[in-house]
């Protein structure tokens, strides 16, 4: 594998917390559980140098997610936790559907014990409970484990607060290449550049990604390991090399490459080697994207006259038209479950996402913003995060599969744009 | 390849021997394999080349690297501009085209590199293979008039380096654009 270590015009940051990305929620869902969560008692025992409590931190996912509504905890005494007998039909009165009780305790090695119990107040009984070791860096990352826990337990549905996403910022004439946890806590740059990064993709192991950066004057492909600040070029050919994809198991990458005269589809190893050609047109072919089952690859190709999306065999043949409606249909992404397809469509002079039902082919356009760029399903397939502008500013926005529930991430000072939701985390 | 090259100076030769001022029909160079039509552009068939004329009587241009920043100089322009959607190179850029495709003719040792460039409408990935056409048309159109395939790379920018910033029409035609630039211009 060829490598190449941080030139003077990159610069590769550790840790850079200096802007961190804001949320605003801007619609909410129908039906919201109504969820009560008592302070953990104990947290004050926490150092002082943590972010954010456990508590503000599950209550801030569960209610980010637009699924559940807090309800108010009066102070009681004694406070309870997770070993407290519960007096339901005093919760009940409260409005509350479903009950958090926990408490943090420090242990002898130097870190913390944190329990909780999930009760379900309609059916007045526990519903489950777990306990975390954890280190004291470690009170957001166990807060979202908690989250999750409960999320899980009340949709049935995985949890995705774990997660992490990948996004780039412009400041000034500076791209940044950052990662940050899926509500915009500890942004992280990977890379740091005077040209344009963009197309960012997580491996199927949330281990690396993938991105396409001109620092060398033009798009090249290139795997950067999440820990480690070194570039890794996968495709440097002739022309441009730019939307890498990877197949769901790792293995390999669906790129676009020039070096035969027209941007067409190649499968090349994560390494550089064994580059294939895949599809074979007269016109433009990009934006590859795998199906989950790792059988197809759909893409963006003005093969018909105009841009839209047809798919292929993974292993290549024939390709099969997918959008019929409009005449500008890019970006495709399938959702984790093959189910749908989130793309973007030029409706009238907008760009917006949409989202087609592959089995009964309806399509619902899903936001009302005018500049919508890739799309990126969350791992449990619920929303769907991408990139619009907002008063001239490139901001993150996200949007429920159903198109109910839209927050909106932004970043002080400069432009977020190329957003990629990464893998569950194991 | 070196067939194909020596019979296209002929073509352009017999062309300046017959008139000095050629007039053409457009040399729609598109990028596409020969014999397949390709959406936005009109298909011919490949024995049709256009014939272009290249006037071989004017004045040669003080070769070397000082020519290409004469500001008098036709090759100090780099230039071609777009419609929306489109990437054939337009009848008005085709003496500069000339020229540049003469310059590496004569300079067989110089590079190229042609950057294609878009608008900002529209999916980032769709507009670096836009710009992709665009460049690889302005190449097309070089190595039909004698430039190398080894001495010219056509690569894409999409729509990540506007020259101008704005989002109105005339932000985006400065925008849709290839440059043709030489080692050093980069």
């Amino acid at each position: 594998m060829r490598t190449l270590l941080a030139a003077t015009l990159l610069s590769f940051v550790a840790c850079s917390a200096h802007a961190q990305l804001s949320i605003e929620i801007t619609g909410a869902g129908a039906q919201r559980v109504p969820i009560a969560i008592a302070p953990f008692l104990g947290e004050g025992a926490l150092p002082a140098g943590a972010s954010a409590s456990i508590t503000s931190v599950v209550r801030a996912d569960l209610e980010r997610s637009g699924l559940f509504r807090r309800v108010e905890v009066p102070a009681l005494v004694p406070r309870p936790t997770e070993a407290s007998s519960v007096n339901y039909a005093e919760w009940k009165s409260r409005l509350a559907d479903a009950l958090v009780l926990g408490s943090v305790a420090a242990r002898p090695d130097g870190r913390f014990e944190v329990r909780f119990r999930l009760h379900d107040v309609v059916k007045q009984v526990a519903i489950g409970g777990v306990a975390y070791t954890m280190t004291r860096e470690q009170v957001r990352a166990t807060a979202h484990r908690i989250a999750d826990y409960i999320y899980e337990k009340l949709t049935g549905e995985k949890g995705v607060f774990s997660t992490r996403i990948a996004y780039v910022v412009k400041r000034g004439t500076r791209f940044e290449l950052q990662i940050a946890d899926a509500d915009g806590a500890n942004e992280q740059a990977m890379l740091v550049s005077e040209e344009p990064i963009i197309s960012p993709a997580w491996s199927p192991n949330g281990r690396r990604i993938a991105y396409v950066s001109f620092q060398n004057k033009k798009p090249i492909v290139y795997v950067q390991d999440v820990e480690v600040p070194k570039q890794n070029i996968v495709a440097n050919f002739k022309g441009s090399n730019s939307a890498p994809a990877w197949s769901p198991d790792g293995s390999r990458l669906a790129v676009v490459l020039s070096r035969d005269g027209n941007s067409q589809l190649y499968l090349i190893n994560p390494d550089g080697s064994n580059s294939r050609r895949l599809s074979n047109s007269s016109g433009i072919d990009t934006e590859p994207y795998f199906s989950p089952d790792g059988q197809w690859i759909y893409f963006t190709s003005d093969r018909g006259g105009s841009p839209q999306i047809y798919r292929m065999p993974a292993a290549g043949g024939e390709a099969q038209r997918v959008t019929f409606e409009g005449s500008y249909n890019v970006s495709p992404r399938i959702s984790p479950d093959g189910r749908s397809l989130a793309y973007i469509m030029r409706n009238g002079g907008k760009f917006q996402v949409a989202l087609l039902d592959l089995t009964t082919r309806q399509v619902q356009i899903l936001t009302d913003s005018d500049l919508d760029e890739s799309p990126s399903f969350a791992p449990n397939g619920r929303q769907i995060l991408l990139a619009t502008v907002i008063g001239g500013r490139g901001v993150l926005s996200a949007v429920s599969a159903d198109g109910r529930i839209k927050q909106r991430l932004t970043v002080t000072a400069g432009d977020v744009r190329e957003p990629a939701w990464g893998p569950l985390v194991q | 390849m070196r067939i194909l090259f020596t019979l296209f100076i002929a073509i352009t030769l017999a062309a300046c021997a017959t008139t000095e001022t050629t007039s053409q029909p457009p040399a729609a160079v598109e990028d596409r394999a020969p014999g397949t039509t390709a959406p936005g552009a009109t298909a011919r068939p490949v024995p049709g080349q256009p014939v272009t004329g290249v006037d071989l009587t004017a004045k040669p241009a003080a070769t070397g690297a000082a020519a290409l920043k004469d500001p008098n100089n036709i090759l100090s322009k780099r230039s071609v501009y777009y419609d929306f959607d489109k990437f054939d190179v337009k009848e008005e850029y085709r003496r500069m085209i000339e020229a540049h495709a003469r310059y590496l003719r004569e300079n067989g040792t110089t590079r190229m590199l042609v950057q294609g460039n878009t608008d900002e409408r529209g999916s980032r990935e769709y507009n670096v293979a836009l710009g992709q056409r665009r460049s690889e048309s302005v190449k097309r159109m070089l190595m039909l008039l004698g430039g190398r395939e080894d001495q010219i790379e056509a690569v894409s920018l999409g729509e990540e380096k506007p020259r101008a910033t704005g989002s109105n029409e005339q932000a985006w035609a400065q925008n849709r654009r290839s440059d043709m630039l030489y080692p050093g211009e980069y």
